[in-house]
């Protein structure tokens, strides 16, 4: 048998990923192989997902879910509220909760950009697709078998999955980009011209044509970010259990965990 | 004395008294959201510049800009601004006719060189050479282009001339353009609405004579006095809004007691106008204080967003037109049935390869 280190060294070599000194490879081998050969279930582990990265998924997970919220409840209110005007400010409320979360998602995501910059090398593959090199394709269509059961075994990876970082980028990281834009360029009308958000964003609306497509194009935006939550969900869960490396509890503490020593 | 009168000549010429003058300047200031310091000075500006000369030209339109126009709430304004205007060229409201009033035109056109200012209601059509607006013999096109070379900035009244309005709507036959699309090299002042209020007509002429400048304009060259908020934003039935209190259907309870009108496709939220200010008919009323929402007249392509009582635009290229959440819960369900059906076969096939046989295996190969 490999000894550790070297395990480590060809898992990552395997990933073509350089190792830095802040991946530090831990691991229960020792202790487990004491026991029977059925119960034997070596780990090994890397540390991928730094804390501001860990941070600023879940706080865009509560932010996106309060987005999607309330901002289905601007386009097709609740039913009329009883009694006088001046006892009750639900719109108002609502409103109010989806711009604070706008601002707290769009701040966060220009936080999680400046992390792409001084943060690991973990951290710039949500940004950075590297659709030019070979391996990467074949990694997604290597993916997509997976899922569409046409192989046995999946791979191993310390960062994303390709297909999974396709559509982080893709899904994700456009669909926010346009839904900031478009949310700021709407909030800039209620604002009010000459607004800081009026001043940066204003030109979106005749850009579109007018409000009313910001509007409308914003409002489809919203599905767009409710698909990829739901696949992106489903599948965080689903790999977590059938893949052969921990997945959600690698964004919650930041080590990825293998379940298995093999290689690829 | 210059050998063009100024407009208080003009003026005291059509019988206005200088009490009945002054009024009216103190009238403009308020209408332009100016303080009462600015009387005197519009004032002055009266008596001693020259008039403005403005030639109003008319393409394909309904003439509701004009409409609207010479019911201007404060009659003085509209007699005032009209006889100053209709003295040049407009060839609905002027007396002359045919050649004389074709003569008329190039008069101006050629005794005012870069003086005076072009007001356009209507807008040309392109198809067939433009022959499908013809004026005094040629397309308007030609008369359009030939008026706008020497003056000095151009109007744009009303929908029609800003942003194309009914006759530019899908699928737009002829082909008809707002005058921006032709006219590249000229400041255009638009002042879209269908019609626009006749105090913002006013408003804007009477600026532009007074300061003898074109008003400061928004990023899409409207004057930002008039079109700088939204319908929604100073509605007054706003606080149901925020209260969360709508019409939800047009005989209910709501409807009468004068809620918001959002969800019945009130269009306030997506418009700029002053409707909600200004309002209609001296100041009378509006659409949405006669229980009807805003139906967003006064932006781009108000025909071809869909109903208009719906907030949102139709998705067209869908088929059957379909809005956003239409589309958004089917493609959501799609994904959310595939997602059910994948986790199934999911489980079904981690069932049938047991734990043990994978394990068993792995241990065979290392
Ligand atoms: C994932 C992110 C977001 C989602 C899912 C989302 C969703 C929505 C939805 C569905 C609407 C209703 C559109 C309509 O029917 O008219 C809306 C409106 C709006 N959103 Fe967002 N939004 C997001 C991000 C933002 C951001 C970052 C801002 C910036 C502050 C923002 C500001 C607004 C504004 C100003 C409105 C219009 C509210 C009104 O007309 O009263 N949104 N949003
Ligand atoms: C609004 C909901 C969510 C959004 C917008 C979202 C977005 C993202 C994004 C953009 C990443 C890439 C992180 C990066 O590279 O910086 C990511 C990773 C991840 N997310 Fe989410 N997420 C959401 C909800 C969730 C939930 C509910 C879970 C847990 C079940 C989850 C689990 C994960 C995991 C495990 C990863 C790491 C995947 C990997 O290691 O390849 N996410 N998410
Ligand atoms: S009636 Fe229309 S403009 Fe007035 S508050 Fe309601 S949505 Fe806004
Ligand atoms: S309320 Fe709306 S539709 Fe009605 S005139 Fe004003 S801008 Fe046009």
């Amino acid at each position: 048998m490999l000894p550790l280190f070297a395990r480590m060294e060809k898992i990552m070599s395997d990933q073509t990923i350089e190792t830095s000194a802040d991946h530090v490879p831990a691991s229960d081998v020792s202790a487990s192989t004491e026991h029977g050969p059925e119960k034997v279930r070596r780990q090994t582990a890397v540390y991928v997902y730094e804390a501001p990265l860990r941070l600023w998924h879940w706080v865009t997970v509560l932010c996106i879910i309060v987005l999607s919220v309330t901002g289905y409840f601007i386009g097709a209110p609740l039913p009329t509220q009883p009694g006088e005007a001046i006892d009750n400010y639900l719109m108002g409320y609502i409103r109010f909760a989806h711009f604070a979360a706008g601002y707290i998602v769009g701040i966060a995501f220009l936080g999680r950009i400046y992390w792409a910059i001084v943060g690991n090398h973990h951290s710039r593959e949500l940004f950075l697709v590297p659709i030019f090199r070979a391996s990467w394709w074949a990694g997604v269509i290597h993916e997509l078998r997976w899922y569409f059961f046409l192989e046995k075994t999946p791979k191993k990876y310390i960062g994303h999955n390709p297909l999974g970082q396709a559509a982080m980028f893709f899904m994700f990281v456009l669909g926010m980009i346009f839904m900031i834009i478009t949310g700021f360029a709407l909030y800039g009308e209620g604002a009010g011209a000459g607004s800081w958000a009026d001043t940066v964003f204003g030109w979106v609306i005749p850009l579109f044509g007018q409000s009313q497509d910001v509007h409308t194009w914003h409002h489809l935006g919203m599905w767009l970010i409710i698909v990829f939550v739901m696949t992106h969900v489903y599948v965080a869960v689903r790999e977590d259990i059938m893949s052969r490396q921990s997945l959600i509890s690698t964004m919650v503490g930041g080590w990825r965990m293998f379940k298995d020593d093999k290689p690829d | 004395m210059s050998q063009i009168e100024t407009f208080y000549e003009v003026m005291r010429r059509q019988g206005i008294t200088r009490r009945s003058f002054l009024k009216y300047c103190s009238l403009t200031a308020a209408a332009l959201g100016l303080g009462p310091t600015f009387v005197p000075q519009i004032a002055n500006a009266m008596e001693t510049k020259p008039r403005t000369p403005v030639l109003w030209l008319h393409g394909l339109e309904c003439t509701c800009c004009s409409e609207s126009f010479i019911r201007s709430a404060h009659p003085l304004v509209k007699d005032v601004v009209l006889s100053m205007i209709s003295l040049d060229y407009d060839d609905t409201l002027m007396a002359s006719a045919g050649h004389q009033a074709e003569a008329i035109l190039e008069e101006t056109i050629q005794k005012y060189k870069g003086e005076y200012i072009l007001a356009v209601e209507g807008n040309p059509p392109l198809n067939e050479d433009g022959m499908f607006c013809i004026i005094g013999g040629k397309p308007f096109l030609d008369q359009l282009k030939h008026a706008a070379k020497d003056a000095k900035a151009i109007i744009a009244w009303g929908s029609c001339a800003s942003w194309g309005c009914v006759q530019a709507a899908r699928p737009n036959p002829t082909q008809a353009v707002p005058i921006h699309k032709v006219i590249k090299d000229k400041p255009i002042i638009k002042v879209p609405g269908c019609p626009p209020i006749a105090e913002v007509m006013t408003g804007v002429i009477t600026y532009m004579l007074t300061f003898g400048k074109v008003p400061e304009l928004d990023r899409q060259g409207r004057p930002k006095m008039f079109y700088g908020q939204r319908i929604h934003d100073k509605c007054y039935r706003r606080p149901h809004f925020d209260a969360g209190q709508f019409v939800e259907q047009w005989d209910d309870e709501g409807a009468r007691k004068g809620y918001c009108l959002y969800k019945v496709g009130c269009k306030g939220p997506t418009s700029y106008n002053a409707c909600s200010t200004i309002r209609w008919n001296e100041g009378v009323s509006f659409p949405i204080q006669a229980g009807h929402g805003c139906i967003g007249c006064s932006e781009d392509g108000f025909w071809d967003k869909g109903s208009f009582y719906d907030r949102l635009t139709n998705i067209p290229q869908f088929g059957i037109e379909k809005n956003a959440d239409e589309i958004g819960t089917a493609v959501a369900g799609g994904v959310g049935a595939a997602i059910a059906a994948h986790a199934a076969v999911s489980a079904i096939k981690r069932m049938t390869t047991s734990d043990d046989k994978t394990e068993a295996k792995q241990e065979e190969h290392s």
